[in-house]
This record gives C-alpha cells, structure tokens and sequence, in this order.
C-alpha cells in the first residue's frame, strides 16, 4: 500500500486556507460566490460550515479541492499539508483527490453513476490510487461496505445504486470517500437528501469514522442543528464571506453577528408553545455580481445602523480565543443592544419582525 | 424506487421526417450547455432568414420578375454553363436555369409549407388530445400513428400519385399525411411533460373546462417548441418533395421543380454538371436555413435548467 | 432479463404487422391497372383473361382474399409475381442480401465516424472541433441524399474514376467488387445517419457529463480518459441505440431512392419496380418484409436498452 506520510512540520495545520476568493465569470458579470476566506483545520478536528442557500458554502468546499466549472477563477493560498493545491496542475490534483482529500456529496442518488455496479465504484478508486490487483480491491471494497455498515456486502457489491435504499447509498459514497484513507473528508450536506430518521444515523457513522481514522473533515449543511453537536469550530458563511468564526460552545453561547443569531432563531424549539409562528429570516441574499457597499447583511438585520451600510465590518477578534466575527453593533454587546433598541423604536420591519416572532 | 430513462420509443420514424427533427431536437433530458453561443439569435440566423426571405419573395414575384419562361426551350444554346449567356445557365433543353430555379422554388415552397401546416394541424391536434387526455383513446390513436409510421412511405406516395395523378396537391396530400404520425408523435411527448406539471393540475382544481385547460395552459407552452420544429420539418418536407420529383412522383414536366431538375442533370454530370448543380446548390441552402434557423428557435425556447 | 417480457413486447407489436399488410393490402387493390392485363399482356382475350382471374382469385371480395394471403404468408407462401411468375419469396430472398448490406455498411461508417467524433467534441463543448463537426453535421443533414449521391458519383465517378457510378457485385463473386460497388451508395446513405448520430452522441455526452457522478468520479482522482469511457458514455448512448436501431428497421423500406440512383438490386428497387408494373403480389410482400423489418428492430431496441441501463431491467423484472 502507498504511504502518505505527513509531510509538514510540527504544529502546523493540516488546512490552510489563507484569502480565498472564487469568481464566476458569466454574461451578468463576475460572480464573487467565496470573497475572501481563511480558516484553517487540524488533523482530527471537524469544521462545520453554515449558511444558506447561495451563501457560497458548496462552492467553498468545491474551491478547496479544485473542482470548479471552466469559468471560474481562483486566487489566494490552500495549503493541504504546507503544499499550495491553487497553483496545482489537474494532473497533480488527481493524485490528491480521492486519496488524500476525498468529498461525501449531498445526493447519492446522483452522485453515483446509476449503470455501474456498487462494487466498481468503489474498487476503481482503489485500484487507480493504490495500485493494488483486482482481487485485492474487491476485498477491501467488501470490507469497506462492512465497515460503513451496509449488511450483505458481498450481495451489495454486485448490485446497482437503484437497488439500495438512501441511506444505504449515502453509506456507499462514505465507503468510497475513505477507501484511500484520506487525510481530510469535505462533507457537502451530506445528510440534506435523506429522511430524518436516517441523517443521525450517517452523521454518527461519519464522526466514528473520523475519530478512528484521525481524519481532518469539513462538515458543510445549512442546518445548524447537524453542527451542534459534532464539529469542534463553527463558521458562520454569509454572501461569500466568513461572517462569524468560533469554538462550537462558544459560538451558540456567545454569538455576536445577528446572522448567526437570526439563524439560530429560526430553529423551532420543541418547548415553544404551539402555533408559536416561525422566525424566518426577512429578504434574500444579495447579489453576487454587484453586492451591496458595507455590510452584506446589512438590508436584513435587525441591528443595521447607518455604518453598515456604509462601511463593511472586518474581521473583529471576541474576548474568547477563537472567536471572530464581522459586525459593528454586535448581539450582546451595549451597542448591540442600543443599536435593537433605536431600530425597534423608529419601527424597522426587520427588527419588529425579530422582536415579536417567539423567544430566540 | 428505481428512475426510469425516458421509455424506449415504440414506433419507427417515417422517412426523413422524424430521424432529422431527432437530430435536431435532442431528447427531453439533454440539454445543451454551450451558453451565449447558442443563446442569443446571432448572425448565422439572421443570415437563414434572410435567405428563406429571399427564396420565399422570389418565388412569390417569379411571375412579375423579368424572368423568360421557364419552359421554353430554345431560349439559349443547351447546356450553356453559367455566365456564357444566360446567368445560371441553360439546361438540356436551352431553357433558361435561373427561371427554372426560381419556379422550381414555388413548388418546393408551397409543398413544403402547406404539407407541414396540415401536418401540424392535424398531427398536432392529434398528440395533444392523446398527451391530454391518454387512457384508451392514447392507446388507440397512438397505435394508429404507429401502424401508419410503420408503413413505408414511399409506397403510400406512390399509391396515392398512382390514384390522383401528379400534381402539386398530390405531393402536398402525400408529404402531409406521412408528416401526421411524426408529428402527433413529438407533439403527445412535449404534451406530456407539461399536462404533468402543477399548473395544470391547479387550473384543473380550480374548475376549469378540458377544453379551456388545453387552450389556455397547454398550446401556449407546446406551441413555441412545436413551430421552431416545424421549420426543420418544412426543410425535410421540401427534401421529400425533391425526392419524389426525383423519381418522378411529383409535378409532371415541363415544370420545373428541383428534385425533377436534378434528375435531368443526372445523366449529364460530365458536361454540363450546372444542370443538377444549381437546383441541388438552391436547396441545399433552403434546407440549411430552415434546420438552422428551427433550431436557434429551438435552443432560445428551451427552459434551461441551472447548475450550481 | 425476463423472456416473458421479451415475449409480451413481440405480441405487443404484432397487432401491427397485421396492420399494416391490411392496410397495404387495401390500398393495393383499389389502385388503377388489372394485373391480368400486365400479365397475359394487353392483345389478351376477355376469355383469358377471366380464367386468369378465377385462377387467382381476384374475383373473391377483399376480405376473404386478404385472409387467404395471410394463411399463405404463415406458410412462406408469398404468392407469384404476376409478371415474372418468380415466387416472391425467392425474389426477396434474392434482393434482401443487397440492402442488408448496404445498411449495414452505411450504419458502421455513420458509427465508426461518429462516436469517436462526439466523444472528442463535448469534451470541449464549442471548442474548434465541437463546432467545426457540429456546422458539419449541420451541412451534411441539408444535403437530400439524392443530391449527395449524384454529386457524389460526379466526383467519385466521373471526375476521378475510383468508384463505379452504378452495378452491383455480388459478396462472393468478388469481394473487393463487392465493396466498391457498394462504396459511394454506401457513403450516401451513411453520411445522413452521421450527422443525426454524431448530433444525439454529442449533445447527450454534453448532458451526461455535466451529473452529479460525474463530478464524484473527478473527485475520486480518476484519469479524464477513463472517466469518458468507463462512466460517461453509456448512459450517453440510449437515444443514439434507439434512432440507430430504428433506423434499421426504416431503412429497409427507405433504401429505394440510393439503390435506384446507383442502379442497386435491392429491395427498395423491387418495390418500386413492381408497383410501376402493377406487381401488386410481389409489393404485398415487401410491405410484409419492411414491417416484420419494423417488429425487430423495435425488439432489438428494447432487448438492447435492457442490456444498457439496469434500471429498465430491474424494472421489467419487478413489474
């Protein structure tokens, strides 16, 4: 079997991701979709990453690896291992794809080809990798399904994608994701597409995996309840950007951009009384090509003063080591509080709408 | 649940018609990704329109134009190639190439046209009852497409120019009852993909008529596709024409016709090609306009479905 | 994959054989032109003529006539050309070889050319050789097939003397003749069959590679080359098999202008022949041929679909 042995010098992160930025080149003009991103991640550590829908978290996780469309630009640093992958060739990317850094997608219905048999998808990544015969990797592949829990794996092997049930499928892709064993797992959404009663059971197995395994893994949803309990650091995405950054404890219990506590809001609590209306979040994301000046989240805040429109907010360290965040008016602060309150009083619709929907 | 592809076809395509509308309208669940190349009606189609204006305006005027008649022979010396005396030439018979062309395009016109336009009355009528309304009456009609696709063409062309004689209505009658099956079939399809959806199902709950349910929700979604094929049909109905005046199924002499003058040419490849030459150069170019221009019509209609 | 489906689609299609040789066998009949005249020939004495008559039936009112043909049909019986007196059996048996030949030489050239061409064009979609065979294959569509095969026995034919015009070569008088007789008709026909392949293989690969599994296949770090093949072309090829196996079956029919221009005895000719010569048995015939010609290939298309997809398979199985 290959070695991959850990190329990089003590105490430095496995990840690296240092002023990411994606753009899109289409016909309206250049899609900033990841504008200046940096975190970093450890062996062994899980990263969740949290947002909505064209918040730019899929294509973060795609930016990382490299697997973007044509059309797209790349600039800054990720640095897997001390090695900047952005300057990589696709050649030199393939010999990392699939076998130190592999990637769970979100539909395993489409994600696995539907005329090839479960076995081959799995073995041909085995075999290209690690170079090993055909009997070998038929082996490793059943122990593989075994592992991720999928029962007759031998019956499993021989069959189509269409002939598992979702929960099983998603099994397969996760099979497939550590079959090289990879030093980092990007996990995209990787439970949105299954029934509920399923998605702890994949989350759990991903966790098990990890922690035997040692792996890196970046947990990407937009649900915040999947990352409550199972990532070690939080990032908050909104419009591209890195809003909010934090230890997991720290971010639910000191959170301090208003996305992060509109998003936390909006989760309906089982110990809220019936009828208690939901706590949506007012308007839509901003445009991509032409984003508004200062504040991306500014239109739809409750706590948005003059400066956010004017002037964007950087990237402000919190009293926990750890924590950064981008507001000028944060939540739990005095300004924060003054800022609700004058918003409340002049009658803004965001903050009304926050103020009355239900106890955060 | 397993996902089906799109269900293996039951019925053979008609000569030409179906197997080029195929070419050009690929299957339901392709699209193309090429974006502004085909997104915008660029040159090439303008350029097509402007062609098919010119072929449709002469052949409209070819009685007022200074044109000699095309069937008198002797106008110039036979077999003069291009430019000697005549501009296009004269054929077999010393008659002038340029008038017969252009007469040649009123026939291939109007056949092509009119067949199509009954094709599309018909057959169109056809596939969206059957797509609407499916059950036994889909069942049986679309087995009757079946039987009548599965029929060869050319001798049901040839059975009916035996019955009626030659003539332009003949040929007309002909292309269009072979263009019925092809294109009730394309029709039911496109039909069926939309009386499936939502708001069809909404109008439905909300108490409206069958009748103004299709007229209302689901021409206006099937008829954009339906004419952008129609012109590639069009182009392939006016190569059929060409092939049975060919063979000498359409329009007897001495009016001319393309396919017709093509055949004379034939046998006279080696000294005078400009006979066979000049009505093939005329339609090749009418039937690339129109395929081109049907499918820039094509790719603009199609809803396109976004990536990431 | 389940015999018993395979075997419920073949009575599914049967109804229409039935069809068809019905309707033909209709229209036929109600055509202008008394077969007994075309074959005691016109100084026959209304005598004579009437015998003949009795003797083949055509005194019996339509219905029952069709019924006979059919009972004979089943037992290979396909009557008598009224002007040749060749059974017609034996003048199919003769003329079928030469159009299955050719179809089969137009569609391997229309493939060979084709699926490699689609493979290398959508892997860059508009690039120099996406666009350059898709205004090709554009171009080659425009083109009736009577117009290429006369331009193309002008060049081949005349101009430059590689191929003969017209004539015919049987397989086992001469093989190397055999070919070249039937290379320009050949070319002919397969060019149109190129550009609808070459369109659908294309477009369809386009699609297919832009799936979700596609993606996960890059993502595993497979080679580009491997994931064409291996992943992205077979669910590419469902509408390609469904037209080319179609196409089989049409064809047998629709040969008749190339093998007329090229002087080809095949079956398209004897079909027109005969009803020029008011052959009508001998046309009865071929009308049967080309719709059991239409039967296989649909069988074919969906025996082959089965093979390709699984899912069809295990949907058969299930249902």
């Amino acid at each position: 079997m290959r070695q991959f042995p850990d190329r990089r010098p003590a105490g430095e992160a496995l990840l690296d991701v240092v002023d990411l930025k994606t753009h899109f080149v289409t016909e309206r003009g250049l899609v900033r979709a990841v504008d200046c991103v940096t975190l970093s991640l450890e062996r062994g550590q899980t990263l969740g990453i949290v947002g909505e829908s064209g918040s730019g978290k899929t294509v973060l996780s795609r930016s990382i690896m490299g697997l973007l469309p044509r059309n797209a630009r790349r600039e800054g640093k990720v640095l897997f291992e001390g090695q900047d992958l952005v300057p990589l060739s696709a050649r030199d990317l393939r010999d990392i794809w699939g076998a130190e850094i592999a990637v769970v997608f979100q539909d395993p219905m489409t994600s696995l080809n539907p005329v090839v048999k479960i076995g081959r998808q799995i073995t041909e990544t085995l075999r290209h990798h690690l170079r090993i015969d055909k009997d070998e990797a038929d082996e490793t592949a059943i122990a593989l399904l075994t592992s991720v829990g999928i029962p007759e794996p031998k019956r499993r092997f021989n069959e189509y994608p269409h002939q598992l049930s979702g929960g099983m499928r998603q099994r397969v892709t996760i099979a497939i994701a550590l079959s090289c064993g990879p030093k980092l797992l990007l996990a995209d959404e990787p439970t949105t597409a299954l029934d509920v009663t399923v998605q702890s059971q994949i989350l759990d197995l991903l966790q098990a995996k990890q922690r035997e395994r040692f792996m890196a893994m970046v947990l990407v949803t937009h649900d915040l309840g999947v990352v409550a309990g199972r990532t070690d650091e939080i990032a908050v995405m909104y419009a591209g950007r890195i809003v909010e950054r934090a230890p997991t404890y720290t971010l639910f219990t000191e959170m301090r951009m208003p996305y992060t506590e509109s998003l936390l809001a909006s989760i309906p609590r089982i110990e809220h009384p019936s009828h208690t209306r939901l706590r949506a979040i007012p308007g839509r994301p901003p445009d991509l090509v032409n984003p508004p000046p200062g504040c991306t989240f500014a239109a739809r805040c409750p706590y948005a003063q003059p400066r956010c429109e004017q002037e964007e907010p950087p990237l402000l360290p919190a009293p926990t080591p750890g924590h950064t965040f981008r507001c000028w008016y944060p939540v739990g602060t005095p300004e924060g509080r003054e800022a609700f309150e004058r918003n409340l009083a002049e009658g803004r619709p965001q903050t009304l709408a926050a103020a009355q929907a239900g106890p955060a | 649940m397993p996902e089906l592809p799109p269900e293996p076809p039951t019925v053979v395509p008609a000569a030409g018609v179906e197997l080029a509308i195929e070419a050009v309208t690929p299957a339901p669940n392709a699209h193309d990704n090429d974006r502004s190349a085909k997104r915008r009606l660029g040159v090439m189609f303008w350029l097509s329109i402007a062609w098919i204006a010119l072929v449709v305006g002469a052949a409209a005027l070819a009685d007022v134009l200074p044109l000699p008649d095309p069937t008198d022979p002797g106008i110039a010396v036979a077999r003069s190639a291009p430019g000697e005396e005549r501009v296009l030439g004269a054929d077999s018979l010393g008659r002038d190439m340029l008038a017969r062309t252009v007469h040649g395009a009123r026939v291939s016109l109007i056949v092509g046209f009119s067949s199509i336009a009954a094709g599309l009355l018909i057959g169109g009528a056809i596939g969206v009852l059957a797509g609407y309304f499916r059950g036994r009456f889909e069942t049986i009609v679309m087995g009757a497409m079946d039987v009548l696709l599965a029929f060869p063409a050319l001798v049901l062309a040839l059975a009916l120019v035996s019955f009626l004689g030659p003539s332009i209505g003949t040929v007309t009658l002909a292309i269009a009852t072979l263009s019925i099956a092809p294109i009730a079939r394309i029709i039911r399809a496109s039909t069926l993909t939309f009386a499936q959806r939502e708001f069809v199902l909404a109008a439905r709950t909300l108490g409206a008529k069958n009748r103004r349910i299709i007229v209302s929700e689901i021409l206006p979604n099937v008829l954009p596709a339906a004419l952008s094929f129609a012109l590639v049909a069009v182009a392939v109905a006016i190569v059929s024409e060409g092939a049975l005046a060919f063979l000498g199924l359409s329009v007897p002499a001495p009016e001319p016709t393309w396919g017709s003058m093509i055949n004379e040419g034939r046998t006279l490849l080696e000294q005078a090609p400009h006979i066979s030459f000049v009505p093939s150069g005329a339609m090749f170019l009418t039937v690339l306009s129109l395929n081109f221009a049907g499918d820039s019509l094509r790719s603009r209609f199609e809803v396109r479905e976004g990536r990431l | 994959m389940s015999a018993r489906f395979l075997g419920k689609r073949l009575l599914q299609l049967l109804p229409v054989l039935f069809a068809v040789s019905a309707l033909s066998f209709l229209l036929l009949n109600l055509l202008p032109g008394d077969p007994t005249i075309a074959i005691l020939g016109p100084s026959a004495t209304e005598e004579n003529r009437a015998v003949l008559r009795e003797e083949l039936g055509l005194d019996d009112p339509l219905p029952v006539r069709y019924v006979n043909w059919v009972a004979d049909s089943a037992t290979g019986d396909l009557g008598r050309s009224y002007v040749s007196n060749q059974p017609t059996l034996e003048a199919i048996k003769q003329r079928l070889p030469v159009t299955l030949e050719l179809l089969l030489l137009s569609q391997l050239l229309a493939l060979v050319i084709a699926v490699p061409l689609a493979i290398l064009a959508a892997t860059k979609p508009n690039g120099v050789l996406d666009r350059v065979s898709t205004s090709t294959a554009f171009g080659f569509l425009a083109i009736p097939n009577f117009m290429l095969g006369v331009l193309l026995i002008y060049l081949f034919a005349v101009r430059f003397r590689i191929f003969p015009a017209t004539g015919y070569t049987p397989f086992s008088e001469n093989p190397a003749e055999n070919l070249r007789s039937l290379a320009l008709p050949a070319i002919t026909l397969g060019v149109a069959e190129l550009a609808v392949y070459l369109r659908l293989l294309r477009t369809d690969l386009i699609a297919t590679l832009q799936e979700d599994y596609i993606a996960m296949a890059q993502a595993k770090g497979l080679p580009k080359a491997y994931i064409l093949l291996r992943h992205a072309l077979r669910p590419s090829t469902f509408s390609l098999v469904t037209v080319a196996g179609l196409n089989l079956g049409r064809l047998i029919g629709g040969t008749f202008v190339v093998e007329y221009l090229f002087a080809l005895p095949g079956i398209g000719a004897l079909t027109v022949e005969s009803i020029f010569r008011r052959d009508y048995i001998v046309v009865q015939g071929t009308v049967l041929l080309v719709a059991v010609g239409y039967v296989l290939a649909n069988f074919l298309v969906d025996l082959l679909y089965g093979i390709l997809d699984p899912r069809v398979r295990h949907a058969r199985v299930a249902a």
